[in-house]
């Protein structure tokens, strides 16, 4: 079994004794430059203040077809999932242990699945709707950033057809290289074992190019975003 | 699996091909969509250029230390649980694969989009030894009904109209006839809901592998990746040796540059980092996940440092969407599992420099491949390297002696002279034979006319004009 290890990185050693060039003709004794360090630098630029990054997470939602609603307190939140709710006629709601998606959920009065570890996936997958929380937003491209700890495992936010989160104001970071270093600082040591990046709705460009929502994952994501 | 030699396979479908022009205008319109939806997102970074370079340093880096990365990408992934496997090549991979179903006493396994299972074969192995197998991919999904390989690595079946999608749905699944790009993909929805929740493996690809935490990340757009990683009890990834990054951070490069060159997206709808099975704080995913690191003679290309950066390839496509030839021959003419020039730059070194070779002069060598690769390979300048060693591997027996001839006539100027004076009294006997079977020059000249020579050569015209 592990022969064919020793003999793959034996023919790897074998293979770099001999030096590629560097890329772009490079003064080889520069030191190598690394996307996890310069990243943001070469990226889409994103302004210093909150609201012009409030603004272009909004626009980005509208781009990807992502509804954003801002909510002035807990309650209106509540308030205006009801709407959704009774709009898309939902019977059942799916939700995970942590407070936020909890309370949300019960609000509904619904019945709801609870993703504990022995919940019933066939049960999940006939929820209306699957509602989580998020590690953060992502104000240069529009995404939720969720890991199986903050959205309640690997299926909630990708089985039922509408995935609503609910996020705080505070949770807005400005990029990417911003959003791993969350990821570090939160994790480092103990990762969950799926980390994702969200942007809007599950799509596909299959048949003839032409953009149709809701392949496999949710047709809709919703982003309630509380004080 | 295909009976004729791939040139002869090669020149067969490319000459059918590029005279098909419904095949071509739906080519150009696909690759126009591409194009428009590109160009915006590219503008939108703020040094595309710069970017280009970091990520072909941090690829240069992975590559030049890819025993030590991959060692650490290991250990990290034990580390957490997840079972490494090791396969030189795709007997290999596939022995390991059909142990796992047997130990494991599956029957159904369900597949996002996997590139590298196409590479071992893996779908026509599983089928005969009687497991179900399902695409989950909408476009891999339909080409699986289709009983035909991807058309395109990113796009797997742009080649088709959705009325020939909508005759294949009524064909095989028995649904009625609609030319709903929506309702067509909503019977695909539920159609393979049931597949997962019924499936007992999930195999997977991996775009990236992480050394640095163990992890692989996946992209996507559908959800079919994510499905596949959530609900069956066990998960298999088959991975490419040199798709290893050093840092987890890299990505925050790498995935914005993989969407805007691959679907000229800003970001894939889903980007999913998994770093091993369920843990035991956590309330679903597969309770075993096994990731099989696959080299099948990508160490061969390694030991090539003039096209080693080859392995630096990401597989957005790009190179394919911009690339003349593509635009004309489509991507199953190729024959190759890798279509379009990266596909012609790695497959002789994965499956032989002899057998393939044809397709590095299948090429204009204008560049714009090499221009628009998001990861900076010298794709073009990889496919002029590679002529020069398919000739000095073998010489051709023929082309080697007219080249000889050529040269020794263009050594002699009295020779010179005496042909392109003959030249001009041939010239209008060659308009009777030509293109026909009585004609040398055939290949050439069956489709293309050649210019028409000045009544006088240079050097007479030269001598007239002093006198």
């Amino acid at each position: 079994m592990n022969t064919e290890r020793e003999n793959i990185l034996g023919r790897i050693g074998e293979a770099l004794r001999l030096t590629a060039p560097q890329p772009g003709h490079r003064d080889p004794a520069e030191p190598l430059r690394t996307a996890a360090t310069a990243a943001r630098e070469w990226l889409p630029v994103v302004e210093e203040q909150t609201e012009s990054r409030w603004a272009l997470f909004a626009r980005k939602s509208v781009e990807l077809k992502t509804t954003l609603v801002l909510c002035d307190s807990p309650s209106d939140a509540t308030t205006k999932l009801l709407e959704i709710g009774r709009a898309e006629n939902w019977q059942r709601v799916a939700c995970h242990g942590k407070a936020a998606a909890a309370n949300l959920a019960a609000s509904l009065g619904l019945p709801t699945v609870n993703t504990t570890p022995s919940y019933n996936m066939a049960e999940l997958e006939s929820c209306d709707a699957g509602i989580t929380e998020c590690d953060a937003l992502v104000a240069q491209t529009g995404s939720v950033l969720l890991t199986s700890r903050s959205g309640g495992g690997r299926a909630l936010s990708v089985l039922p057809p509408h995935h609503i989160v609910i996020a705080r104001r505070d949770q807005l970071v400005p990029d990417l290289p911003a959003a791993y270093a969350q990821l570090h600082a939160t994790y480092g040591g103990r990762w969950p074992s799926l980390i994702a990046f969200i942007t809007g709705p599950s799509r596909t460009g299959d048949i003839e190019r032409i953009l149709v929502l809701g392949a496999h994952g949710p047709k809709k994501l919703t982003i309630l975003v509380v004080p | 699996m295909s009976s004729p030699l791939p040139l002869s396979q090669f020149k067969r479908d490319a000459t059918r091909l590029s005279a098909d022009l419904t095949h071509r205008e739906r080519l150009q319109t696909a690759m126009g969509k591409y194009q428009a939806s590109r160009q915006p997102q590219q503008a939108a970074f703020h040094d595309w250029q710069q970017a280009r370079q970091v990520a072909a340093e941090t690829k240069w880096d992975a590559l030049n230390h890819l025993d030590v990365y991959l060692k650490e990408f290991e250990k990290n992934a034990t580390a957490r649980g997840t079972r490494v496997h090791w396969a030189s090549n795709s007997e290999q991979a596939r022995e390991i694969i059909v142990d796992l179903l047997k130990k494991h006493g599956a029957k159904s396994v369900i597949k996002s989009k996997v590139m590298t299972s196409e590479e071992i074969h893996l779908n026509a192995l599983l089928e005969k030894l009687g497991y179900s197998v399902v695409e989950s991919d909408l476009g891999e999904y339909i080409q699986q009904l289709r009983g035909e390989g991807p058309y395109h690595f990113v796009f797997p079946c742009m080649h088709l109209s959705r009325a020939e999608i909508s005759d294949l749905f009524t064909e095989h699944l028995g649904t009625a006839t609609t030319h709903d790009p929506e309702e067509l993909t909503m019977i695909a929805r539920r159609v393979l809901r049931e597949k997962y929740i019924t499936a007992d493996v999930g195999f997977t690809g991996a775009n990236f592998i992480v050394a640095e935490t163990g992890m692989i990340s996946i992209t996507e757009n559908e959800g079919n990746a994510r499905l596949t990683a959530a609900l069956p009890r066990v998960m298999i990834s088959l991975v490419g040796i040199e798709k290893v990054i050093p840092r987890l951070a890299d990505l925050a490069l790498f995935l914005p540059m993989l969407a805007t060159a691959g679907t000229g997206q800003p970001l894939t709808c889903y980007n999913s980092m998994y770093g091993g099975p369920r843990q035991p704080d956590e309330c679903d995913g597969p309770e075993e996940w096994h990731v099989i690191l696959l080299d099948n003679h990508r160490t061969r290309l390694l030991a090539d440092p003039e096209q080693r950066d080859a392995l630096h390839c990401i597989r957005c496509g790009a190179c394919l969407n911009v690339c003349p030839i593509f635009k004309n021959i489509g991507g199953h003419s190729y024959g190759t599992t890798y279509q379009g020039p990266i596909g012609a730059v790695i497959t002789p070194h994965l499956r032989g420099v002899q057998d393939w070779k044809h397709l590095s002069s299948a090429s204009s060598l204008c560049g714009a491949c090499t221009e628009t690769c998001p990861v900076k390979i010298d794709l073009h300048h990889h496919l002029l390297q590679q002529r020069r060693n398919a000739v000095a591997q073998k010489r051709g027996g023929l082309e080697g002696l007219l080249w000889k001839a050529f040269a020794f006539c263009m050594n002699q100027p009295v020779i010179y002279r005496t042909m392109t004076k003959m030249g001009r009294w041939t010239r209008p006997l060659h308009r009777w034979i030509q293109g026909s079977w009585l004609d040398p020059a055939r290949a050439w000249t069956r489709t293309r006319e050649l210019p028409p020579l000045p009544a006088e050569t240079f050097k007479d015209f030269w001598r007239n004009r002093k006198g």
